[in-house]
Protein backbone atom coordinates (compact mmCIF):
# COMPACT_ATOMS: atom_id res chain seq x y z
CA UNK A 1 0.00 0.00 0.00
CA UNK A 2 2.52 2.53 1.39
CA UNK A 3 4.77 1.10 -1.77
CA UNK A 4 2.27 2.04 -4.42
CA UNK A 5 1.87 5.36 -2.98
CA UNK A 6 5.49 6.22 -2.88
CA UNK A 7 5.43 4.65 -6.49
CA UNK A 8 2.48 6.69 -7.66
CA UNK A 9 4.97 10.05 -5.97
CA UNK A 10 7.12 8.99 -7.65
CA UNK A 11 6.23 9.18 -11.10
CA UNK A 12 4.63 12.43 -10.87
CA UNK A 13 8.13 13.93 -9.73
CA UNK A 14 9.70 12.07 -13.04
CA UNK A 15 6.82 13.60 -14.77
CA UNK A 16 7.49 17.08 -13.45
CA UNK A 17 11.31 16.63 -14.06
CA UNK A 18 10.75 15.59 -17.73
CA UNK A 19 8.20 18.17 -18.30
CA UNK A 20 10.72 21.01 -16.26
CA UNK A 21 13.54 19.28 -18.57
CA UNK A 22 12.18 19.74 -21.86
CA UNK A 23 10.57 23.59 -21.31
CA UNK A 24 14.04 24.06 -20.55
CA UNK A 25 15.93 22.73 -23.53
CA UNK A 26 13.30 23.91 -25.56
CA UNK A 27 14.04 27.26 -24.26
CA UNK A 28 17.47 26.62 -24.67
CA UNK A 29 16.61 25.61 -28.20
CA UNK A 30 14.90 28.63 -28.94
CA UNK A 31 17.53 30.91 -27.60
CA UNK A 32 20.79 29.11 -30.00
CA UNK A 33 17.93 29.77 -32.87
CA UNK A 34 17.62 33.56 -32.36
CA UNK A 35 21.48 33.67 -31.42
CA UNK A 36 22.46 31.89 -34.17
CA UNK A 37 20.18 33.39 -36.71
CA UNK A 38 22.06 35.90 -38.33
CA UNK A 39 23.27 33.93 -41.23
CA UNK A 40 19.86 33.66 -42.27
CA UNK A 41 19.45 37.53 -43.20
CA UNK A 42 23.42 37.47 -44.39
CA UNK A 43 22.45 34.70 -46.93
CA UNK A 44 18.88 35.77 -46.98
CA UNK A 45 18.40 32.70 -49.95
CA UNK A 46 18.64 30.47 -47.26
CA UNK A 47 15.58 32.10 -45.78
CA UNK A 48 14.09 32.03 -49.28
CA UNK A 49 14.24 28.36 -49.68
CA UNK A 50 12.49 28.15 -46.48
CA UNK A 51 9.59 30.41 -47.11
CA UNK A 52 8.93 28.73 -50.49
CA UNK A 53 8.94 25.46 -48.72
CA UNK A 54 6.74 26.36 -45.86
CA UNK A 55 4.73 29.79 -47.55
CA UNK A 56 4.65 29.30 -51.12
CA UNK A 57 3.84 25.45 -51.22
CA UNK A 58 1.14 25.65 -48.73
CA UNK A 59 -0.35 28.44 -50.65
CA UNK A 60 -2.78 26.15 -52.74
CA UNK A 61 -4.24 24.48 -48.92
CA UNK A 62 -4.38 28.05 -47.70
CA UNK A 63 -6.75 29.50 -50.87
CA UNK A 64 -8.69 26.71 -51.14
CA UNK A 65 -9.58 26.21 -47.67
CA UNK A 66 -10.16 30.10 -47.17
CA UNK A 67 -12.56 29.96 -49.94
CA UNK A 68 -14.68 27.23 -48.76
CA UNK A 69 -14.48 28.32 -45.31
CA UNK A 70 -15.60 32.21 -46.34
CA UNK A 71 -18.83 29.89 -48.69
CA UNK A 72 -19.99 28.43 -45.86
CA UNK A 73 -19.86 31.35 -43.01
CA UNK A 74 -21.70 33.37 -46.10
CA UNK A 75 -24.72 30.91 -46.48
CA UNK A 76 -24.50 29.95 -43.27
CA UNK A 77 -24.65 33.62 -41.93
CA UNK A 78 -27.26 34.91 -44.53
CA UNK A 79 -29.97 31.85 -44.05
CA UNK A 80 -29.61 33.35 -39.87
CA UNK A 81 -29.52 36.84 -40.79
CA UNK A 82 -32.39 36.94 -43.03
CA UNK A 83 -34.77 36.05 -40.61
CA UNK A 84 -34.13 39.05 -38.84
CA UNK A 85 -34.65 41.25 -41.73
CA UNK A 86 -30.88 42.00 -42.39
CA UNK A 87 -28.91 40.27 -44.25
CA UNK A 88 -26.62 43.27 -45.29
CA UNK A 89 -25.01 42.31 -42.24
CA UNK A 90 -23.54 39.68 -43.36
CA UNK A 91 -20.57 41.06 -44.96
CA UNK A 92 -19.33 42.19 -41.28
CA UNK A 93 -20.31 39.17 -40.02
CA UNK A 94 -17.55 37.26 -42.55
CA UNK A 95 -15.16 39.84 -42.25
CA UNK A 96 -15.42 39.55 -38.44
CA UNK A 97 -15.14 36.17 -37.90
CA UNK A 98 -12.55 35.66 -40.12
CA UNK A 99 -10.16 38.60 -39.71
CA UNK A 100 -10.50 38.50 -35.94
CA UNK A 101 -10.82 34.54 -35.53
CA UNK A 102 -10.83 32.12 -38.52
CA UNK A 103 -8.27 33.86 -40.21
CA UNK A 104 -4.86 33.25 -38.31
CA UNK A 105 -6.59 30.25 -36.23
CA UNK A 106 -7.26 27.91 -39.34
CA UNK A 107 -4.50 29.10 -41.44
CA UNK A 108 -2.20 28.15 -38.42
CA UNK A 109 -3.75 24.52 -38.11
CA UNK A 110 -3.60 24.08 -41.67
CA UNK A 111 0.07 25.69 -41.26
CA UNK A 112 0.75 22.96 -38.39
CA UNK A 113 0.13 20.30 -40.78
CA UNK A 114 0.98 20.93 -43.78
CA UNK A 115 4.58 22.60 -42.75
CA UNK A 116 5.10 22.08 -39.02
CA UNK A 117 5.06 18.26 -39.79
CA UNK A 118 7.32 18.43 -42.60
CA UNK A 119 9.73 20.47 -40.91
CA UNK A 120 9.73 17.83 -37.61
CA UNK A 121 10.47 15.10 -40.20
CA UNK A 122 12.97 16.98 -41.92
CA UNK A 123 15.15 17.99 -38.92
CA UNK A 124 14.16 14.55 -37.48
CA UNK A 125 15.73 12.52 -40.02
CA UNK A 126 18.50 14.62 -40.60
CA UNK A 127 19.47 13.95 -36.94
CA UNK A 128 18.98 10.25 -37.25
CA UNK A 129 20.72 9.73 -40.22
CA UNK A 130 23.58 12.23 -38.50
CA UNK A 131 23.88 14.92 -40.88
CA UNK A 132 23.44 17.39 -38.65
CA UNK A 133 26.48 15.84 -36.56
CA UNK A 134 27.95 15.44 -39.98
CA UNK A 135 27.82 19.40 -39.99
CA UNK A 136 29.19 20.18 -36.96
CA UNK A 137 31.99 17.89 -37.80
CA UNK A 138 32.69 20.11 -41.12
CA UNK A 139 32.64 23.00 -38.67
CA UNK A 140 29.18 24.06 -40.16
CA UNK A 141 26.63 25.17 -37.39
CA UNK A 142 23.57 23.26 -38.00
CA UNK A 143 21.24 25.97 -36.31
CA UNK A 144 23.07 28.79 -38.61
CA UNK A 145 23.03 26.58 -41.96
CA UNK A 146 19.64 24.70 -41.29
CA UNK A 147 17.26 25.26 -38.20
CA UNK A 148 17.38 29.47 -38.04
CA UNK A 149 16.31 29.82 -41.70
CA UNK A 150 13.69 27.38 -41.18
CA UNK A 151 12.20 29.21 -38.28
CA UNK A 152 12.53 32.41 -40.17
CA UNK A 153 10.50 31.32 -43.23
CA UNK A 154 7.57 30.15 -40.95
CA UNK A 155 7.88 33.05 -38.94
CA UNK A 156 7.41 35.24 -42.34
CA UNK A 157 5.23 33.24 -44.17
CA UNK A 158 1.90 32.84 -41.54
CA UNK A 159 1.09 36.01 -41.35
CA UNK A 160 0.50 36.27 -45.14
CA UNK A 161 -0.66 33.13 -45.35
CA UNK A 162 -3.17 34.30 -42.77
CA UNK A 163 -3.98 37.49 -44.74
CA UNK A 164 -4.50 35.76 -48.04
CA UNK A 165 -6.97 33.59 -45.91
CA UNK A 166 -8.82 35.80 -45.11
CA UNK A 167 -8.93 37.94 -48.01
CA UNK A 168 -10.03 34.79 -50.33
CA UNK A 169 -12.84 33.98 -46.96
CA UNK A 170 -14.32 37.38 -47.68
CA UNK A 171 -14.21 36.67 -51.38
CA UNK A 172 -15.73 33.21 -50.93
CA UNK A 173 -18.71 34.94 -48.68
CA UNK A 174 -18.85 37.60 -51.13
CA UNK A 175 -19.23 35.03 -53.93
CA UNK A 176 -21.83 33.34 -52.70
CA UNK A 177 -23.86 35.78 -50.96
CA UNK A 178 -23.72 38.75 -53.34
CA UNK A 179 -23.06 37.17 -56.80
CA UNK A 180 -24.95 34.17 -56.31
CA UNK A 181 -27.77 34.96 -53.61
CA UNK A 182 -28.15 38.82 -54.80
CA UNK A 183 -27.45 40.63 -51.56
CA UNK A 184 -26.79 43.91 -52.57
CA UNK A 185 -22.99 44.80 -53.36
CA UNK A 186 -23.17 48.29 -52.28
CA UNK A 187 -24.50 47.35 -48.60
CA UNK A 188 -21.87 44.25 -48.44
CA UNK A 189 -18.97 46.19 -48.47
CA UNK A 190 -19.91 49.45 -46.78
CA UNK A 191 -21.96 47.46 -43.57
CA UNK A 192 -18.23 45.49 -43.49
CA UNK A 193 -16.31 48.41 -43.91
CA UNK A 194 -17.94 50.45 -40.91
CA UNK A 195 -17.72 47.41 -38.67
CA UNK A 196 -14.38 46.18 -39.09
CA UNK A 197 -11.66 48.71 -37.57
CA UNK A 198 -8.40 48.44 -38.79
CA UNK A 199 -6.64 49.09 -35.49
CA UNK A 200 -8.71 46.73 -33.63
CA UNK A 201 -9.49 44.08 -35.56
CA UNK A 202 -7.50 44.17 -38.56
CA UNK A 203 -4.00 44.89 -36.53
CA UNK A 204 -5.13 42.32 -33.74
CA UNK A 205 -5.29 39.17 -36.57
CA UNK A 206 -2.22 39.75 -37.63
CA UNK A 207 -0.72 40.12 -33.96
CA UNK A 208 -2.38 36.84 -33.18
CA UNK A 209 -1.00 35.08 -36.64
CA UNK A 210 2.03 36.02 -35.76
CA UNK A 211 2.14 34.86 -32.43
CA UNK A 212 0.55 31.39 -33.48
CA UNK A 213 3.41 31.33 -36.35
CA UNK A 214 6.34 31.82 -34.26
CA UNK A 215 4.46 28.94 -31.53
CA UNK A 216 4.02 26.51 -34.37
CA UNK A 217 7.56 26.65 -35.87
CA UNK A 218 9.09 26.82 -32.74
CA UNK A 219 7.37 23.72 -31.27
CA UNK A 220 8.01 21.82 -35.04
CA UNK A 221 11.57 22.40 -35.02
CA UNK A 222 12.14 21.64 -31.32
CA UNK A 223 10.14 18.20 -31.93
CA UNK A 224 12.33 18.07 -35.13
CA UNK A 225 15.77 18.35 -32.99
CA UNK A 226 14.54 16.13 -30.09
CA UNK A 227 12.83 13.43 -31.89
CA UNK A 228 14.76 10.11 -31.37
CA UNK A 229 17.19 9.39 -33.60
CA UNK A 230 14.37 5.78 -34.69
CA UNK A 231 12.02 5.97 -37.86
CA UNK A 232 9.38 5.40 -34.44
CA UNK A 233 10.96 8.56 -32.74
CA UNK A 234 10.56 10.88 -35.70
CA UNK A 235 6.76 9.55 -36.86
CA UNK A 236 6.02 10.25 -32.96
CA UNK A 237 7.75 13.55 -33.36
CA UNK A 238 5.51 14.10 -36.21
CA UNK A 239 2.50 13.43 -34.76
CA UNK A 240 2.80 15.46 -31.33
CA UNK A 241 4.01 18.64 -33.63
CA UNK A 242 0.38 18.50 -34.76
CA UNK A 243 -1.39 17.60 -31.88
CA UNK A 244 1.19 20.44 -29.34
CA UNK A 245 0.67 23.01 -32.22
CA UNK A 246 -2.92 22.74 -32.59
CA UNK A 247 -3.62 23.10 -28.84
CA UNK A 248 -1.32 25.63 -28.20
CA UNK A 249 -2.39 27.80 -31.37
CA UNK A 250 -5.84 27.52 -29.73
CA UNK A 251 -5.18 28.24 -26.05
CA UNK A 252 -2.76 31.15 -27.25
CA UNK A 253 -6.09 32.16 -29.79
CA UNK A 254 -8.19 31.93 -26.31
CA UNK A 255 -5.62 34.13 -24.29
CA UNK A 256 -5.18 36.49 -26.85
CA UNK A 257 -8.97 37.28 -27.87
CA UNK A 258 -9.25 37.75 -23.85
CA UNK A 259 -6.49 40.45 -23.99
CA UNK A 260 -7.78 42.15 -27.64
CA UNK A 261 -11.41 41.70 -27.62
CA UNK A 262 -13.08 42.08 -24.15
CA UNK A 263 -12.14 45.78 -23.32
CA UNK A 264 -14.18 48.63 -23.69
CA UNK B 1 14.00 23.22 -58.63
CA UNK B 2 15.78 26.54 -60.33
CA UNK B 3 17.12 29.24 -57.97
CA UNK B 4 15.24 31.66 -60.38
CA UNK B 5 11.90 29.40 -60.41
CA UNK B 6 12.36 29.88 -56.49
CA UNK B 7 12.91 33.42 -56.58
CA UNK B 8 9.97 34.06 -58.49
CA UNK B 9 7.60 31.86 -55.98
CA UNK B 10 8.70 33.39 -52.91
CA UNK B 11 8.40 36.77 -54.62
CA UNK B 12 4.71 36.14 -56.13
CA UNK B 13 4.20 34.80 -52.52
CA UNK B 14 4.93 37.69 -50.67
CA UNK B 15 3.95 40.12 -53.25
CA UNK B 16 -0.07 38.27 -52.48
CA UNK B 17 0.93 38.24 -49.06
CA UNK B 18 1.36 41.82 -48.63
CA UNK B 19 -1.41 42.28 -50.89
CA UNK B 20 -3.84 40.73 -49.23
CA UNK B 21 -3.16 42.60 -45.97
CA UNK B 22 -3.19 45.63 -48.13
CA UNK B 23 -6.74 45.08 -49.06
CA UNK B 24 -7.81 44.11 -45.32
CA UNK B 25 -7.02 47.06 -44.63
CA UNK B 26 -8.62 49.57 -46.84
CA UNK B 27 -11.09 47.80 -48.75
CA UNK B 28 -12.30 45.57 -45.38
CA UNK B 29 -11.46 47.59 -42.58
CA UNK B 30 -12.08 51.56 -42.39
CA UNK B 31 -8.42 52.67 -42.50
CA UNK B 32 -9.21 54.54 -45.69
CA UNK B 33 -11.81 56.64 -44.31
CA UNK B 34 -11.06 60.46 -43.08
CA UNK B 35 -10.00 60.24 -39.10
CA UNK B 36 -11.23 63.26 -37.84
CA UNK B 37 -8.47 63.92 -35.20
CA UNK B 38 -8.24 67.41 -36.69
CA UNK B 39 -11.32 68.56 -36.12
CA UNK B 40 -12.65 70.66 -33.43
CA UNK B 41 -14.18 69.38 -30.42
CA UNK B 42 -17.66 70.40 -29.40
CA UNK B 43 -19.58 69.39 -25.63
CA UNK B 44 -23.05 68.74 -25.69
CA UNK B 45 -25.03 68.12 -22.53
CA UNK B 46 -27.93 65.31 -22.41
CA UNK B 47 -30.27 64.30 -20.02
CA UNK B 48 -30.12 60.84 -21.23
CA UNK B 49 -28.12 59.61 -23.92
CA UNK B 50 -29.21 55.72 -23.87
CA UNK B 51 -26.58 53.40 -25.73
CA UNK B 52 -25.03 56.00 -27.54
CA UNK B 53 -20.76 54.68 -26.98
CA UNK B 54 -17.65 56.17 -27.57
CA UNK B 55 -16.58 56.20 -31.49
CA UNK B 56 -19.86 56.52 -32.17
CA UNK B 57 -20.56 58.35 -36.00
CA UNK B 58 -21.82 62.04 -35.52
CA UNK B 59 -24.26 62.58 -38.67
CA UNK B 60 -25.92 65.56 -39.98
CA UNK B 61 -28.20 65.27 -42.97
CA UNK B 62 -27.06 61.52 -42.87
CA UNK B 63 -23.17 62.63 -43.67
CA UNK B 64 -20.56 61.28 -41.31
CA UNK B 65 -18.95 64.93 -39.75
CA UNK B 66 -17.29 63.20 -36.87
CA UNK B 67 -17.16 60.83 -33.65
CA UNK B 68 -18.16 60.47 -29.99
CA UNK B 69 -14.68 61.15 -28.33
CA UNK B 70 -15.75 61.03 -24.89
CA UNK B 71 -18.62 60.32 -22.56
CA UNK B 72 -18.64 61.35 -19.16
CA UNK B 73 -21.16 62.53 -15.94
CA UNK B 74 -21.63 66.09 -14.68
CA UNK B 75 -22.01 65.47 -11.22
CA UNK B 76 -23.17 68.73 -10.69
CA UNK B 77 -26.28 68.94 -12.79
CA UNK B 78 -26.22 64.79 -13.13
CA UNK B 79 -25.83 65.18 -16.70
CA UNK B 80 -24.51 63.59 -19.89
CA UNK B 81 -21.49 65.74 -21.30
CA UNK B 82 -20.81 63.45 -24.59
CA UNK B 83 -17.30 65.11 -26.54
CA UNK B 84 -17.77 65.48 -29.89
CA UNK B 85 -15.06 65.74 -32.67
CA UNK B 86 -15.91 67.37 -35.76
CA UNK B 87 -14.40 67.50 -39.02
CA UNK B 88 -13.12 70.76 -39.43
CA UNK B 89 -13.96 70.69 -43.23
CA UNK B 90 -17.63 70.91 -41.22
CA UNK B 91 -17.94 74.64 -39.81
CA UNK B 92 -21.57 74.68 -37.54
CA UNK B 93 -23.53 77.58 -36.51
CA UNK B 94 -23.12 78.17 -32.44
CA UNK B 95 -26.62 77.71 -32.24
CA UNK B 96 -26.92 74.07 -33.82
CA UNK B 97 -28.35 71.31 -31.93
CA UNK B 98 -27.63 68.17 -31.36
CA UNK B 99 -30.02 64.84 -30.83
CA UNK B 100 -29.33 60.99 -29.80
CA UNK B 101 -30.81 58.81 -33.04
CA UNK B 102 -30.92 55.59 -33.62
CA UNK B 103 -29.92 54.28 -37.22
CA UNK B 104 -33.07 51.86 -37.97
CA UNK B 105 -35.55 50.14 -35.85
CA UNK B 106 -32.59 48.08 -33.89
CA UNK B 107 -29.51 49.41 -34.96
CA UNK B 108 -26.68 51.44 -33.22
CA UNK B 109 -27.51 55.18 -31.92
CA UNK B 110 -25.44 58.34 -32.96
CA UNK B 111 -25.47 62.00 -32.67
CA UNK B 112 -27.45 63.87 -34.80
CA UNK B 113 -26.59 67.42 -35.81
CA UNK B 114 -28.75 70.13 -37.35
CA UNK B 115 -27.33 73.55 -38.37
CA UNK B 116 -28.78 76.30 -36.82
CA UNK B 117 -29.08 80.35 -38.33
CA UNK B 118 -26.56 82.10 -36.33
CA UNK B 119 -23.62 83.75 -38.09
CA UNK B 120 -20.70 82.96 -35.98
CA UNK B 121 -19.52 79.30 -36.13
CA UNK B 122 -18.71 76.95 -33.37
CA UNK B 123 -15.16 76.78 -31.77
CA UNK B 124 -13.03 74.21 -30.78
CA UNK B 125 -14.22 73.64 -26.58
CA UNK B 126 -17.76 75.54 -27.43
CA UNK B 127 -21.08 73.92 -25.84
CA UNK B 128 -24.23 72.90 -27.01
CA UNK B 129 -26.70 74.74 -26.07
CA UNK B 130 -29.92 72.56 -27.44
CA UNK B 131 -29.81 68.73 -27.27
CA UNK B 132 -32.58 66.44 -27.35
CA UNK B 133 -31.96 63.42 -25.28
CA UNK B 134 -32.07 59.33 -26.59
CA UNK B 135 -35.35 58.37 -26.61
CA UNK B 136 -36.40 55.43 -23.91
CA UNK B 137 -38.38 53.10 -24.87
CA UNK B 138 -39.44 52.20 -21.45
CA UNK B 139 -39.99 55.71 -20.29
CA UNK B 140 -42.05 56.34 -23.94
CA UNK B 141 -44.47 53.34 -22.76
CA UNK B 142 -44.34 54.40 -19.67
CA UNK B 143 -46.06 57.66 -20.52
CA UNK B 144 -48.05 56.18 -22.89
CA UNK B 145 -49.74 54.34 -20.23
CA UNK B 146 -50.01 56.93 -18.19
CA UNK B 147 -51.70 58.81 -20.49
CA UNK B 148 -54.29 56.29 -21.61
CA UNK B 149 -55.00 55.81 -17.75
CA UNK B 150 -55.98 59.29 -17.59
CA UNK B 151 -57.50 59.21 -20.88
CA UNK B 152 -59.70 56.69 -19.63
CA UNK B 153 -60.22 58.45 -16.04
CA UNK B 154 -61.79 61.40 -17.46
CA UNK B 155 -63.96 59.36 -19.91
CA UNK B 156 -65.66 57.95 -17.23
Amino acid sequence: MLRALIGGIRLVGHLTINAVWRLGSATRFMGLVFVRSGLSFRRFQLTIDELQFAGVLSLIIIIVSGLFVGLVLGLQGYETLKRYGSAEAVGTLVALALVRELGPVVAALLFASRAGSAMTAELGIMKSTEQLSAMEIMAVDPFARVISPMFWGGFFSMPLLAAIFSVMGIFGGYLITVVIIGVDSGAFWSQMQSNVDFRGDIVNGVIKSIVFGAAVTSIALFEGYDAPPTAEGVSHAVTRTVVTSALAVLALDFVLTAFMFTGV
Amino acid sequence: MQRTIVDLWVGIFVTAGVAALFVLALKVGNASSVSVSDGYRVVAEFDNIGGLKVRAPVKSAGVVVGRVEGINLDTRTFRANVALRIDKRYPFPRDSSASILTAGLLGEQYVGMDGGGEEQNLKDGDRLKVTQSAIVLEKVIGQFLYGKAAETGTAK
